[in-house]
């Protein structure tokens, strides 16, 4: 098992190193081809990995193996290696099976309309076997540090994804900003890493958490017992930290402002990196640590406040978004922030909630990712099809395409029945579990996420009515919009049938929190109150959308401030601009940069001047002269006579 | 004789002679130049090698001396100066970088005009300035090789340089040699203090066993040794020399200047003055470390408004070489083992972009990055040389800034007194400012639209240029890849100076 977890991280490497050095000598189309080869064996490795494991290992224990990377104390070492328990079986599945989705879609999305692949095809598949490598490297990690390796070189093929149309300024300026807020993010992430380490001695996930108990967290805690810095112990401190680096890969709020600028690049990249994978890191992140957090209340509060109103802030300014990417990406903010809520809430006060369904907050979370993964990663699919369609992300391009693109709308349809939360789609079980674990909490946590679910519902139909229906379709493009090429049909068939079966896993028997099966039930009082919103939503996005009408500019006139406030996302990314153009740029580097030349450089200038004019001033002492010499010499002689005589008459 | 039997010498003795085999070519025969200045970085670079493996070969039969291969030459009489030679892993390390970069260095020179010979030629005895320093153990010795390193900077610059060359050559000399006469300073105090009983000596090894300097003295003499090769090691406030000097450096001096020459600096501040004044380090190392924290904060602030490439790389460099030095200070194997690797990963990605920003500036006759832009369709082998080299800047794991500024920041932070990890924490923040000045850079230059059409003329990389950029790429994949490899080497050459450290605390 552990030979085949080695060969799904290796075999995309590979491909990474041979498509960047050899692609550009082969044709474009064997290269993408040779891509999807690739990744189709390891897929199939991984999946082999998760079913070997789930069958063969009923108590769900966790395999490592590792070996020594960088051993900064002989006690210190940071160690590469793969760790199989519940939720990386989980990811890998999941990863896997989006990545194989993408790099097949691709084979015709990354074409123009003649079936010709774009420039730079081999760069594309290159870029995207090195994202699944880090991303199938991030979730086996078996230490933080190898955590932090991966969540950067995550970072890294995001990076490069984005600004895959490098000429673009937009691209250009988008990968720049994706980069330094999880850089920042990373910063925080590290310096987490070095609190919790500099007691505990350890980085290993074995040592630090453990599985199935909380005897290894409890004994991590009490190494850094005592330790505080401004009133607050250390271990909150680390936590914190933590999960901000956590929050920067997750677009939690205030971090989220690279998540929409990201969707510059291309769609398929969206959907791999931005909607279903590396996005979760931080959610994995978190649940890796699960047991600490379960432990540190006040850090475990921070996850779910921070989760809770990232949910609705970005729900709300999904509503009112018109490029349906960004309205996406707002989408997948807000569900992630519920992931996020989910495993915070499942603890409260260093125990955890919920009686003989403790952790089904955990499980909940994780079984959302999933699902979340499968019908966003379709949505976004979808959106891509769409965009390819008729050349434009923007929503009033659009309209009235059902009728030209019947699979890709019903696609589209089955994503926003399974993220809206209706019965029998996918996110109706994860998200009804997900409120259940925010009711035990506290009915303030319930009502707030109900609330979050049932604009969800109304947002998502709203843009799925404005692509769709609204009014009848103005052909702009030379093509009538029609569905696309099998290779970008297919992978929407096969997700929009996950999204509609894989509600039905008994997802409880798999991945929990210590590895023990949770028999799940459906709560109907809650299930029915959601569904019930839900409706809800779907009604008055109904009645405001589906057929062209003057309500939505008339609401849109009567709260104008308030519209305008979401559609500019309240004004972050103007605030983000301030401080770093303004005072870090134009007050920090730039006066620095003065006082560099002015000062520090002006003074060792100064000082050659002066020792030059010095050397000016004095030259005439040896100027060569005999007379002025001689002169000089009488004087002073002159001068001690003159001395010597008025000493002599004072004695 | 004995002392040819000993192979450190050599790496003096190839240098002279490829000087001389140049001297004895013509100035119009590039070929025979070229020829002889590849031949003598190559067996340089194969002795430097051979160094290794024969360090390894040692270590792994058990020898545990603090220096291997030590061999002393009475050099004058009067005064006890030997030629005292010997390495431990730090110097075998820099050997290996030198080595790199010199032979980097001469394909990044291929086509020097005018006057090839006579650069060439300054240009070895550069590297034999470098390559003695790091082989003495003996302060005269190493005092006489750190100015033979100096000097020939002053013509480099001065004849082959650019922009305003007789300024910066002027000002980079006057600085250092500023700093050369602290050291002097210091180096006569520490020899008048090297022994309790009589016998004077120069070898820094009895120095340190004798252990004698008085500790009011030392208070005198380590900040002269240190601020001495601070100035090299461009600390704040005494870096200014060194944007100016790189910029108008040619590329290959450049290259050897950052790449090794600054790394003289923060060599010199541990093997001198740390290891020989410990007392003083241990009390007054605190305002050194404010200064070297300065620098790194500071060098990256200032990196981030400069538009000439060389000068973002110039500032780019205070702030990764205050990192050297301030690790340094942190007194402790992991910390001070990561200096070592930040050295490496400093030198080998600064000569990386400094080649590779030598290269554009031959094509493009602008450093200006509002001037250039999408380069990367023009020429995508630099442009990606050069995205490398910016990412192992920014510490991207699997590249060698990575494990070097890991190294140093959780060595640091496992310092037990809070002041030295509130520092450390400010020094981690660099790592994001690294990345906004970075990117940057390769948003403006690399990517988006061409700004100058006559660009679309210019040409990709030749072959002697891949070799030499590939060369220096593999060193830097190699560092990030398999740090154990190099920390397994250099971290028990520190058990002297931190034994002597923590003597002091008990």
């Amino acid at each position: 098992m552990i030979t085949n977890t080695v060969l799904v991280l290796v075999l995309p490497f590979v491909m990474f190193l041979f498509l960047g050095l050899a692609g550009v000598k082969m044709p474009r189309k064997t290269a993408g081809v040779l891509g999807v080869a690739g990744m189709l064996v390891t897929t199939v490795l991984a999946y082999w990995v998760a079913i070997d494991y789930f069958v063969n290992h009923p108590q769900h224990e966790q395999i490592i193996a590792n070996v020594d990377w960088l051993n900064f104390t002989p006690r210190l070492v940071a160690r590469m290696g793969v760790l199989i328990d519940p939720i990386s079986a989980m990811m890998l599945v999941v990863i896997s099976t989006v990545s194989l989705m993408v790099h097949l879609y691709s084979l015709g999305y990354m074409c123009d309309h003649h079936g010709h692949a774009e420039k730079g095809f081999q760069r594309y598949y290159s870029f995207l076997a090195l994202f699944t490598f880090s991303m199938l490297g991030l979730v086996v990690a078996t230490n933080i540090f190898q955590m932090f390796i991966f969540f950067e070189m995550v970072g890294l093929s995001s990076y490069l994804l984005i600004g895959f149309y490098y000429s673009l300024p937009a691209a250009n300026h988008a990968n720049k900003k994706a980069f330094i807020v999880t850089r920042l993010a990373d910063l925080f992430f590290l310096l987490g890493i070095m609190i919790l380490t500099f007691s505990t001695g350890t980085f290993d996930f074995d040592a630090l958490v453990g599985l199935g108990n909380m005897d290894a967290s409890q004994k991590a805690v009490g190494t850094m017992d005592g330790l505080n810095f401004m009133g607050i112990p250390a271990v909150g401190w680390a936590l914190v930290f933590i999960f901000i680096g956590g929050a920067g890969k997750s677009a939690m709020y205030p971090l989220h402002i690279w998540l929409p600028d990201a969707m510059e690049g291309p769609t398929p990249v969206s959907a791999l990196i931005h909607a279903a994978t590396m996005v979760v890191a931080g959610v994995f992140l978190i649940a890796r640590m699960f047991p600490l957090y379960v432990l540190v209340p006040m850090a475990m509060n921070v996850v779910a406040v921070v989760g809770a109103f990232t949910a609705f802030y970005a729900a709300a300014v999904a509503c009112v978004q018109s490029d349906i990417k960004r309205a996406l990406a707002f989408s997948t903010i807000s569900q992630i922030a519920f992931m996020m809520t989910s495993l915070a809430v499942s603890a409260d006060g260093g125990k955890l909630l919920g009686g003989h369904e403790a952790g089904l907050g955990y499980m909940a979370s994780m079984f959302h990712l999933f699902t979340h993964a499968m019908f966003k990663a379709l949505l976004f699919l979808c959106a891509g099809a769409i965009i390819h369609a008729v050349h434009s992300n923007e929503n009033d391009q659009m309209h009235g395409l059902h009728k030209y693109m019947p699979i890709t709308s019903i696609a589209f349809l089955i994503g926003c029945l399974a993220i809206a939360g209706i019965p029998p789609f996918a996110g109706f079980f994860s998200k009804d579990e997900i409120l259940v674990a925010c009711y035990e909490r506290g009915l303030g946590w319930g009502l707030w996420m109900s609330m979050v679910a049932g604009m969800t519902a109304f947002y998502m139909f709203r843009i799925y009515y404005l692509i769709f229906f609204w009014k009848k379709h103005e052909v702009h493009t030379e093509h009538e919009p029609a569905d696309q090429p099998w290779t970008m049909t297919l992978p929407l068939i096969i997700l929009a049938t996950i999204s509609c079966v894989a509600g039905f896993v008994p997802f409880g028997k798999f991945v929990t929190y210590n590895g023990a099966p949770l028999e799940t039930h459906i709560n109907w009082t809650v299930a029915g109150t959601s569904v019930g919103i839900a409706l809800v939503g779907i009604a008055l996005a109904t009645w405001l959308y589906f057929k062209e009408n003057p309500k939505p500019e008339r609401m849109k006139n009567a709260m104008s401030g308030l519209w305008t406030a979401a559609y500019r996302r309240f004004y972050m990314d103007e605030l983000y601009q301030f401080i770093t153009h303004k005072i870090i740029f134009q007050g920090i580097c730039k006066p620095i940069a003065w006082f560099d030349r002015i000062f520090i450089d002006g003074f060792f200038n100064k000082l050659a001047d002066l020792t030059g004019n010095a050397s000016f001033a004095i030259r005439r002492v040896q100027g060569g002269n005999t007379q002025s010499y001689a002169f000089v010499y009488l004087l002073g002689a002159l001068l001690l006579a003159a001395i010597t005589g008025v000493v002599i008459v004072m004695i | 004789m004995e002392i040819f039997s000993n192979i450190l010498i050599y790496f003096v003795i190839v240098p002279l002679l490829t000087i001389g085999g140049l001297a004895l070519t013509s100035n119009k025969g590039i070929k025979a130049i070229r020829a002889v200045a590849v031949a003598g970085a190559s067996v340089l670079m194969v002795l430097a090698i051979w160094l290794v493996m024969i360090f390894l070969r040692e270590r792994g039969a058990g020898n545990q001396a603090d220096m291997i291969l030590t061999g002393s030459w009475m050099w004058y009489e009067p005064l006890n100066v030997k030629l005292a030679l010997g390495v431990d892993g730090v110097s075998v390390v820099m050997i290996l970088l030198s080595a790199f970069i010199v032979f980097a260095g001469v394909f990044a020179s291929w086509k020097m005009n005018p006057l090839p010979k006579q650069f060439f030629l300054w240009f070895f005895l550069l590297s034999t300035g470098v390559f003695g320093f790091f082989i003495s153990i003996d302060l005269f010795t190493m005092f006489m090789f750190y100015e033979v390193a100096l000097i020939p900077m002053y013509l480099l610059i001065g004849v082959w340089g650019s922009g305003n060359k007789n300024y910066s050559a002027m000002k980079l000399t006057l600085m250092l040699m500023g700093g050369s006469a602290f050291l002097m300073l210091g180096i006569i105090g520490i020899y008048f203090h090297s022994s309790a009983d009589g016998q004077l000596t120069m070898n820094i090894l009895e120095i340190a066993k004798n252990n004698a300097i008085p500790a009011s003295w030392q208070m005198w003499l380590f900040p002269l040794t240190f601020i001495g090769f601070g100035v090299l090691g461009a600390m704040f406030p005494f870096h200014t020399w060194s944007p100016d000097g790189h910029a108008s450096a040619p590329t290959a001096v450049s290259m050897l200047h950052a790449g090794v020459l600054m790394k003289l600096g923060g060599y010199g501040c541990f093997r001198i003055a740390i290891f020989l004044m410990p007392a003083a380090a241990q009390s007054i190392g605190w305002i050194f470390l404010l200064l070297t924290g300065i620098s790194i904060v500071y060098g990256a602030f200032s990196a981030c408004v400069q538009t000439d490439l060389k000068y973002i790389n110039a500032y780019s460099s205070v702030s990764h070489c205050g990192m050297v030095l301030f690790a340094i200070l942190m007194f402790n194997h992991t910390a001070m083992t990561g200096a070592v690797l930040q050295m490496l990963s400093h030198g080998l990605m600064t000569a990386l972009f400094f080649a590779l920003i030598g290269m554009i500036y031959g094509r493009t006759h602008t450093r200006d990055i509002r001037e250039m832009g999408g380069m990367m369709h023009i020429m995508p082998y630099l442009g990606v040389g050069y995205v490398i080299a910016g990412l192992a800047s920014l510490g991207l794991p699997g590249l060698s800034g990575f494990a070097a500024e890991m190294t140093i920041f959780f060595g640091s932070f496992q310092h037990p007194d809070m002041f030295h990890r509130v520092l450390t924490v400010a020094a981690t923040c660099s790592i994001v400012i690294t990345a906004v000045y970075i990117l940057r850079v390769v948003a403006k230059l690399l990517f988006g639209v061409v700004q100058d059409e006559h660009h679309r003329s210019l040409t990709d990389a030749t072959w002697e240029e891949r070799l030499s950029t590939a060369t220096l790429i593999l060193a830097v994949v190699a560092i990030g890849c398999f740090p154990n490899f190099f920390i397994d080497i250099i971290r028990d050459s520190f058990n002297p100076i931190v034994d002597a450290l923590q003597a002091l605390k008990m």
